[in-house]
């Protein structure tokens, strides 16, 4: 369709071109006079217009609107430069610049040489073949084929003999990204699954949501569709579709961002409570020690977590350390045993330990792989923040639906690029007891809910220059805030300074006064909401009479999600059933927080930029929560002396003995399996493997480094090329406008 | 169904918002294939593009030939490439010809300002918008000819990580 200005003109061999070579000590000049022309060139571009959607034939001629001459620069040169010739304007119609998305034979040409890449190219692509952007433009270094001279139907059969010698993964992965209408897709679809043969037909048959061909990719795929079909049957992600769109209608992405990440928190709770329930928890339920009788059940416990629930599965305590299914073991004339050993012998402190390790290692690739997601969305090399144009084109949140919130979304937008503008222009007797043990956890709580509002008012007395500033440095001060109750209270167990209720089983007691602390975070959290939002809302609307509702405080919420959380961490060691009751407690609390939002509060009036901050959280989720629990837990496990009478490791020096008497009762019992004691206690023990696995981590960082900095580099070059290239396309333009005038001066 | 990014239910589910639209002329049966294209004048009348300033552009950027008028199969794609799965590449193509209000392929300045129009309820005076248009021209335009080219336009979306996040629908 379009050819190359080489082959078609035919320059006469007179001197009038050779006069107007640039020699290189005019270029210069010659570079600058463009600058005018360039600005020329675009209102005829407009004229061209015309030309193109008659060519193409497509657009109904009813529809176009009439060409549009963009003005740029200085009103005096708005001189139309018509004169051009037809050719030389049908020449410029079929550039490829013109042609991004029209055609439908354009597209097709184009994926076909993608997929051709694409079969082609080794690891990584040279550097001249680095345009991989979804980019349709004809010329291709790829000349053997030449797909711009064929028809429709050649390129489509071009683009399905490609597609064919794919893989079914790659295939599906373009034929989903292809830029075509969905009948044109079916068509593509049917084609290819007719010239698969019987290998098709056996796909027609089936109706699977994705394609799920028979090849090597087939497990994947297979997996793939397995996973998407659970996930439709899940009844609980159903009803908070609904939730979440209308919470996102009203308030916009930023406020459904807290609820997407307390959805977020409360997947990553239900995979160590399953895992604790079925190894441990159902275990020790089937076989209950026979210890001490059980307190009468009052209503306090609840609360409390003592009383009736300290001899109960709930706390570390009630776990025994013996083999469970063993007779022998809880018998007590234990020498005169006659039965033989268990067919499965489970050891529960073996059990116990394995359990929680392995549910924090669950954890741990979850939050990895989770955060490498998002910063993978959210980082991008040689970004800038704070682009006018990126505001323009990016802000408007396609998800907000109701009148009044588009209306604040429009005032939103105005009011930030007119503040933009300026800124340019010059971010218990017994029971009584109990109830003591409350007050602790009362005043950390109190202290959480109050100090934020106080950095609230601090932040509105400091008056930050950006808005962004003052939301992150309302984080941090948060953050310090929670992370040094914490740590305080860590040390607090840690040292066994408090007197518990049961002194012996001071597990049992760290266990509980978690518990306790986690049902006070929630207590105040609904109180916070109760207060802070509904309270407020009806005080600004009684007595002040100001039609504004609360905010939505974002960063305060997630916050007290996080710290939750962390508290949830800390306590799984000594009480398994938390992630249950912190899964219980983000179920209510997703209810209550979206009714208090739909009824009190009206969308935040600050820029808020949803995917960074999702980074963000999840980033804080990891570095100082999770590891500051992996730390706590391996130092309890490592070096704290477990208590002597109660729980599953009694009478062992540390609970990581646990780990080492078994292997060496292995080791005793089976001397074929001496390499697993070896591997043990060569790799596992001994911290020369902590230095080599350091060592690599370091060396893999510095290389990401490097490259990250390589593709800067290789950023601004491109940008430099592009440059030039424009340039070069200008004057390429002129040359060919001038060789036709001349020619038909002197036709 | 596979050449989407939505599951069996889903797409039976929008069949059905379809079907509401005007039960009287889709068919409930999509199995041999009809010709039935609903109007864009029913379409923008759904809850989730009713207050969307764009919606007359997204509704005419996936019709055939550019008019306005959605078959099914163009009401799915729709919602498929304003869904979360779909891939930044695809979304940016999209949104490029959605912001070409004069669907030349370059957004030009009166592309410009007819979406800031669009964006701020035409509460921007005339100065103002002029100034923000050639601000956004100087910082986007890469190869100097005064109006974003495609390849400018998915060089700005890629510094902007939340493009995904805002340009999506749920359904």
């Amino acid at each position: 369709m379009s050819q190359p200005p080489s082959i078609t003109l035919r320059v006469p061999e007179d001197t009038e071109s050779n006069g107007q070579e640039p020699s290189p000590d005019s270029e210069g000049a010659l570079h600058t006079s463009f600058q005018q022309l360039i600005q020329e060139q675009s209102s005829l571009m407009e004229a061209s217009l015309k030309l193109e959607m008659q060519e193409r034939g497509r657009e109904t001629p009813a529809h176009l609107p009439p060409p549009d001459f963009c003005a740029i620069g200085s009103p005096g040169q708005g001189e139309q430069h018509l004169g051009y010739s037809s050719t030389s304007l049908q020449i410029l119609a079929t550039m490829p610049s013109r042609t991004i998305g029209r055609s439908r034979g354009a597209i097709i040409s184009q994926f076909y040489n993608r997929t051709a890449r694409l079969r082609h190219r080794s690891s990584r692509p040279p550097l001249h073949q680095l345009c991989r952007v979804a980019r349709t433009s004809f010329w291709q270094y790829d000349l053997e084929n030449d797909p711009d001279r064929a028809t429709l139907e050649d390129k489509r059969r071009l683009l399905v003999k490609e597609l064919l010698s794919l893989s079914p993964s790659q295939r599906s992965h373009m034929l989903l990204t292809v830029p075509l209408s969905l009948a044109e897709k079916h068509f593509l679809r049917q084609e290819l699954s007719r010239q698969r043969g019987p290998l098709g037909q056996h796909t027609q048959h089936r109706t699977p949501s994705y394609p799920c061909g028979g090849s090597k990719d087939y497990i994947v795929l297979g997996l793939r569709c397995l996973w998407y079909r659970l996930l439709t049957l899940l009844p609980a992600a159903q009803p908070w579709h609904y939730s979440l769109k209308e919470i996102s209608g009203r308030f916009g992405s930023s406020v459904l961002s807290y609820f997407v990440f307390l959805k977020t928190l409360l997947m990553f709770n239900i995979f160590p409570f399953l895992i604790l329930l079925v190894f441990v928890v159902a275990l020790q339920a089937a076989y209950p020690p026979a210890s001490a009788t059980p307190q009468p059940f009052t209503g306090l416990e609840l609360l409390t977590g003592a009383g009736y629930f300290t001899h109960s599965l709930l706390y570390y305590g009630y776990y025994s350390n013996i083999t469970l299914n063993d007779p022998c073991a809880s018998s007590p004339n234990s020498s005169m045993c006659p039965l033989a050993a268990p067919w499965l012998p489970y050891n529960m402190s073996l059990a116990y330990v394995f359990s929680v390790g392995i549910s924090f290692l669950v954890t741990c690739i979850l939050l990895v792989y989770s955060m490498s997601r998002s910063f993978g969305e959210s980082y991008r090399v040689g970004s800038s923040t704070g682009d006018v144009a990126v505001k323009v084109f990016c802000a408007w949140d396609f998800k907000v639906i109701q009148r009044h919130s588009v209306k604040l979304q429009c005032e939103n937008i105005y009011t930030q690029l007119k503040v933009q503008q300026d800124q340019q222009a010059r971010g218990s007797s017994q029971r009584q007891q109990e109830a003591i043990l409350l007050v602790l956890p009362f005043v950390v709580s109190l202290l959480n809910v109050l100090m934020p509002h106080l950095y609230n008012l601090l932040a509105l007395w400091e008056k930050q220059d950006l808005p962004v500033t003052q939301l992150y440095v309302a984080i941090c001060r948060n953050l310090i805030l929670k992370m040094a109750v914490l740590g305080l209270l860590c040390y607090q167990w840690l040292s066994r300074r408090v007197v518990c209720s049961t002194a012996e089983c001071w597990e049992t007691c760290v266990g509980q006064d978690l518990y306790r602390f986690v049902v006070m975070d929630f207590i105040f959290t609904l109180l916070d909401t109760l207060f802070g939002e509904l309270v407020w809302r009806l005080i600004l609307e009684k007595r002040l009479k100001r039609k504004q509702r609360p905010e939505f405080d974002i960063a305060r919420n997630v916050l007290e999600l996080i710290y939750g959380q962390t508290l949830t961490w800390l306590g799984v060691l000594f009480a398994p059933l938390l992630p249950a009751v912190q899964t219980l407690k983000l179920l209510l609390l997703f209810y209550i927080k979206k009714t208090s939002l739909m009824q009190n509060c009206q969308s935040p009036s600050k820029p808020w930029q949803a995917s960074h901050m999702r980074l963000v959280f999840v980033s804080l989720l990891c570095f100082p929560c999770f590891l500051g629990a992996a730390v706590f837990l391996s130092y309890t496990i490592w070096s704290v002396r477990p208590s002597e009478t109660c729980g599953p490791f009694q009478g062992l020096e540390t609970i990581y003995k646990s780990g080492k008497t078994w292997v060496q009762v292995l080791e005793k019992s089976s001397p074929n399996i001496t390499w697993f004691t070896w591997v043990h206690q060569h790799l596992v023990e001994s911290p020369f493997l902590l230095f080599v696995v350091s060592a690599v981590l370091l060396a893999v960082i510095y290389f990401n480094i490097q490259v990250v900095r390589g593709q800067r580099r290789i950023i601004c070059l491109l940008k430099e090329q592009i440059a030039k290239e424009g340039e070069d396309k200008i004057f390429l333009i002129q040359k060919l406008h001038s060789v036709y005038e001349y020619r038909e001066r002197h036709a | 169904q596979d050449c989407t990014f939505f599951t069996r239910k889903e797409i039976l589910r929008l069949h059905g918002r379809y079907y509401e639209m005007a039960p009287n002329v889709v068919p409930m049966d999509y199995t041999k294939d009809p010709d039935v294209k609903l109007p864009m004048q029913l379409i923008i009348n759904m809850p989730e593009l009713k207050e969307n300033p764009f919606k007359e552009r997204i509704v005419e950027s996936f019709s055939e030939g550019g008019e306005g008028s959605l078959s099914f199969n163009d009401f799915v794609d729709m919602f498929s490439v304003l869904s979360e799965m779909a891939p930044r590449e695809l979304k940016a193509i999209y949104a490029f010809k959605i912001y070409d209000f004069n669907t030349d392929n370059f957004i030009c300045k009166s592309d410009l300002e007819q979406t800031l129009n669009k964006l701020t309820r035409e509460e921007l005076t005339a100065e103002e918008i002029t100034l923000v248009c050639e601000k956004v021209i100087e910082e986007a335009d890469m190869d100097g000819d005064g109006k974003l080219g495609f390849a400018d336009f998915e060089n700005m979306i890629s510094k902007a990580p939340d493009f995904l996040s805002t340009f999506h629908i749920r359904i």
